[in-house]
C-alpha cells in the first residue's frame, strides 16, 4: 500500500476549464517521485491539492487523496490540517517569501513541534540546532536568533529544509525547491534535499520541470500535460525509452551540457497536436459520461 | 541608534511647527472680528472704558509689540492668563487636559478594539456573508460622522434605555480623593472601583460616539491588508504546519498586517482628538475641547493660543510614538 495515493483527482477553476484531469499517481513510503512537465501542466497544483493548500478559487471536482490510507478530502479543515501537519511538509518554491519576515527563524522551525506536536521548548530548540547542522548551517545559534532578511536566499533555503524534516514527516512535498535560486547554489541544494531524503527515509514528491534533476534524486517519474498524467514510468525505463511521443520530445528538448545549443529542440508541432487531441478526446469522454 | 536618531530629527522639526502654529494662531485671532473688550463690557460702555480695559490687557500696544510679549512669556513657561478667569492659562489647560486624554485614549481603544474585531472577522470568514455584513457595517459607521453617532448613543442609552450618564465626567455629588485630574486611571490605582465604574458610566458614550468611524477605517483598512496578506507564501507554509485559519491568521498574518494600518491610526488619531472639541460639547464633559469652544466665545485669546499650542503639542507627540512603534514592530526597520 503506498503512503500517498491519489485516484482520479479532478481540479478546476471555479466554474472554469479543468486543471488537473483524473490524474492518479502513488508514491510508496520512502519512494521519491518526481513531477514533470511545462508550466501549467498542474505539477504544482497536485503537490498543493496533497498539502491542502489549493488557492480558494479552485475547487475539487471529482477523485481521492489518500494519506495513509485515509481520504483527506473526506475530513473537516481542521481535521485535514492536523493530518498532514503530522504526516506532511513543504519545501517551498520560494526561500524569499517563504518565511515569515517579523519573526526569528528559531521559532519558524519549532513552532509546529511545540504548538501542533506538544514537544517541551528545550527539547524542540535542540532538535532545530541538530537540523540546521545537518543542513550545515554554521553557527545554528546566531541563525536560529536572526530575522528572515538577516539571511542569504541559499541560507533560507536551507532553513525550509531544515523545518521541513523538523517533524519527521512522512512525506514530503518539494515545489520546484531549486528554481528561485542561483545555478551555483542549485546543486549543493539538490544534493542536500536527496541525501535528507536518504537518510530520513521520507516519501518524496519532487515538482521540477528539470529532468536532470530528476535523473538525479527520483526513482519514479510522473509525466504531466495539460493537467493529464501522460506517462507514469520509473525514471530509469524512462530514460532508456519513454512510451509517450509527448515524453521522448520533452526529454528531446532536455538541454545537453556537452552542447547546449545543438540540444535546444522545442517540442515539434505534431507532438503537441498528438497530445492536446488526446486531452480534447479526453473532455469529450467525461462530457459524455 | 535608530531610534535616537528619530527622536532627535522629530524634536527639531516640531520645535519648528509649533513656532509656526504660533504665529498663526496669534495673528488669525486678532485679525478676524470681535474682540474680548466688547465682550466684557456691557453695552453702551464708553469710549473711555473701552481704552482703559484695552490698555489693562495690553491690547492697545501694536500687534508684533504683543506678539513679542507673549513669545518671550511662552519660552519662560508663562502662557499669559486667562481674560475671563484671570487664572493662569497653563494651569487652566494642565488642569483639563487629563480629561481629554483619557477621553481620547479610552475612544482610540474601543476604535481598535472593535476595528480589529471587525477586521479579523471579516478575513477569518472572507468571502462569505459574514464579511457582506461587515462591510456594509463598516460603511455605515464611516457614513456618519461623531456627533451624529453621539445623538444617536444619547437617544439609545440615555433616553430609551437610560444605562450611562450622558453629561459630565462624574457624578458632582461623589468626594472624590485624587491628585491628580486622571480620574480614570488614578481611581484604578487607588482601587477606587466604585468611582472607576461611575467614571466609565460617564465616558462610555462619549468614547464610543469618537470611537466609532475609526473603528470603522480601522477595520477597513486592516482587513484589506490581511487579505492580502493570507494569501503570501508563508501564511499558505504555515497552514501545511497543521494550524487552524484562526491561528493562522493572528500567528503569521497579523502583525505583517497591522503595520500599514497602524500610520493611519496615528494620523486618524489626531482627528479624533480634534473630534472632542464637539464630542465634549455634546456631553457637557469637562475637558481641553469644551474649555475651548468657551474661550472662542468669549474671545479670550491668551486660552485660545494656549490650548491650540497644547493641541499641536498632542498632534507631534502622537505622530512620533507612531513613528517609534513602527520601528519597533518591524524588525526590517531597526538596523537602518
Amino acid at each position: 500500500m503506498s503512503f500517498l495515493s491519489i485516484r482520479n483527482l479532478s481540479v478546476r477553476l471555479k466554474k472554469g476549464p479543468p486543471l488537473l484531469r483524473r490524474v492518479s499517481l502513488d508514491v510508496a513510503a520512502g519512494e521519491v517521485r518526481g513531477l514533470v512537465g511545462e508550466s501549467g501542466a498542474g505539477k504544482s497544483m497536485i503537490g498543493k491539492a496533497v498539502l491542502g493548500i489549493l488557492p480558494p478559487s479552485i475547487e475539487v471536482t471529482e477523485g481521492e487523496i489518500l494519506l495513509d490510507g485515509v481520504d483527506l478530502l473526506r475530513l473537516p479543515l481542521a481535521e485535514r490540517r492536523k493530518r498532514i501537519g503530522a504526516m506532511a511538509a513543504l519545501i517551498p518554491q520560494d526561500p524569499l517569501t517563504a518565511l515569515n519576515p517579523s519573526h526569528r527563524i528559531g521559532p519558524q522551525i519549532t513552532d509546529r513541534l511545540v504548538d501542533i506536536l506538544g514537544w517541551t521548548r528545550p527539547k524542540a530548540d535542540a532538535r532545530a540546532r541538530e537540523l540546521l547542522a545537518e543542513v550545515q548551517i554554521p553557527d545554528p545559534d546566531r541563525v536560529l536568533r536572526s530575522y528572515p532578511h538577516e539571511l542569504s536566499g541559499g541560507m533560507r533555503q536551507r532553513i525550509l529544509i531544515a523545518s521541513a524534516f523538523a517533524a519527521e514527516p512522512r512525506l514530503i512535498v518539494a515545489d520546484e525547491p531549486t528554481t528561485a535560486l542561483d545555478v551555483t547554489v542549485q546543486k549543493q541544494i539538490l544534493k542536500l534535499i536527496a541525501g535528507m531524503q536518504a537518510r530520513h527515509g521520507t516519501a518524496l514528491l519532487f515538482v521540477t520541470h528539470d529532468l536532470g534533476v530528476v535523473s538525479k534524486v527520483c526513482q519514479k517519474l510522473s509525466v504531466l500535460y495539460a493537467g493529464m498524467v501522460v506517462e507514469d514510468t520509473s525514471v530509469t525505463d524512462f530514460f532508456a525509452a519513454p512510451r509517450h511521443a509527448y515524453s521522448a520530445a520533452l526529454l528531446a528538448a532536455t538541454p545537453k551540457y556537452t552542447d547546449p545549443l545543438a540540444g535546444l529542440q522545442p517540442v515539434p508541432d505534431a507532438v503537441i497536436a498528438a497530445v492536446q487531441a488526446e486531452v480534447a478526446a479526453f473532455d469529450k469522454g467525461v462530457a459524455h459520461g | 541608534m535608530q531610534v535616537l536618531r528619530l527622536l532627535f530629527t522629530r524634536l527639531a522639526t516640531t520645535a519648528i511647527t509649533l513656532a509656526g502654529v504660533a504665529v498663526i494662531v496669534f495673528f488669525v485671532i486678532r485679525v478676524v472680528p470681535g474682540n474680548p473688550i466688547a465682550m466684557m463690557l456691557p453695552p453702551g460702555a464708553t469710549e473711555d472704558d473701552i481704552a482703559r480695559l484695552s490698555a489693562l490687557y495690553g491690547l492697545d500696544k501694536p500687534l508684533l509689540t504683543q506678539f513679542g510679549i507673549w513669545v518671550a512669556g511662552v519660552i519662560q513657561g508663562d502662557f499669559g492668563t486667562s481674560i475671563t478667569t484671570r487664572q493662569p492659562v497653563l494651569d487652566l489647560v494642565l488642569g483639563r487636559l487629563p480629561a481629554t486624554l483619557e477621553l481620547s485614549i479610552m475612544a482610540l481603544i474601543m476604535a481598535m478594539i472593535l476595528g480589529g474585531a471587525a477586521a479579523l472577522t471579516g478575513t477569518r470568514f472572507r468571502g462569505g456573508r459574514t464579511e457582506g455584513a461587515i462591510d456594509v457595517a463598516n460603511g455605515m459607521a464611516l457614513s456618519v460622522p461623531d456627533f451624529l453617532w453621539g445623538l444617536v448613543l444619547i437617544l439609545l442609552f440615555g433616553v430609551l434605555m437610560p444605562v450611562f450618564h450622558i453629561s459630565g465626567r462624574v457624578t458632582p455629588s461623589l468626594e472624590l480623593p485624587f491628585t491628580t485630574n486622571f480620574y480614570l486611571f488614578e481611581s484604578l490605582i487607588r482601587l477606587r472601583f466604585d468611582l472607576w465604574a461611575d467614571i466609565v458610566a460617564h465616558m462610555f458614550m462619549p468614547a464610543l460616539a469618537l470611537a466609532i468611524p475609526l473603528a470603522a477605517i480601522i477595520g477597513q483598512l486592516l482587513k484589506q491588508s490581511l487579505k492580502e496578506t493570507v494569501n503570501l507564501d508563508y501564511v499558505t507554509l504555515a497552514r501545511t504546519k497543521g494550524y487552524g485559519e484562526t491561528r493562522v491568521i493572528l500567528r503569521e498574518a497579523l502583525r505583517n498586517a497591522a503595520l500599514p494600518t497602524l500610520t493611519l491610526v496615528g494620523v486618524q488619531f489626531t482627528f479624533l482628538i480634534g473630534g472632542t472639541v464637539i464630542i465634549e460639547r455634546l456631553f457637557s464633559y469637562e475637558g481641553l475641547g469644551n474649555m475651548a469652544i468657551d474661550a472662542v466665545i468669549n474671545r479670550d485669546l491668551p486660552l485660545i493660543q494656549g490650548i491650540v499650542i497644547l493641541f499641536a503639542v498632542i498632534f507631534t507627540g502622537v505622530n512620533l510614538i507612531v513613528d517609534l512603534l513602527y520601528t519597533v514592530l518591524n524588525p526590517r526597520l531597526r538596523h537602518g
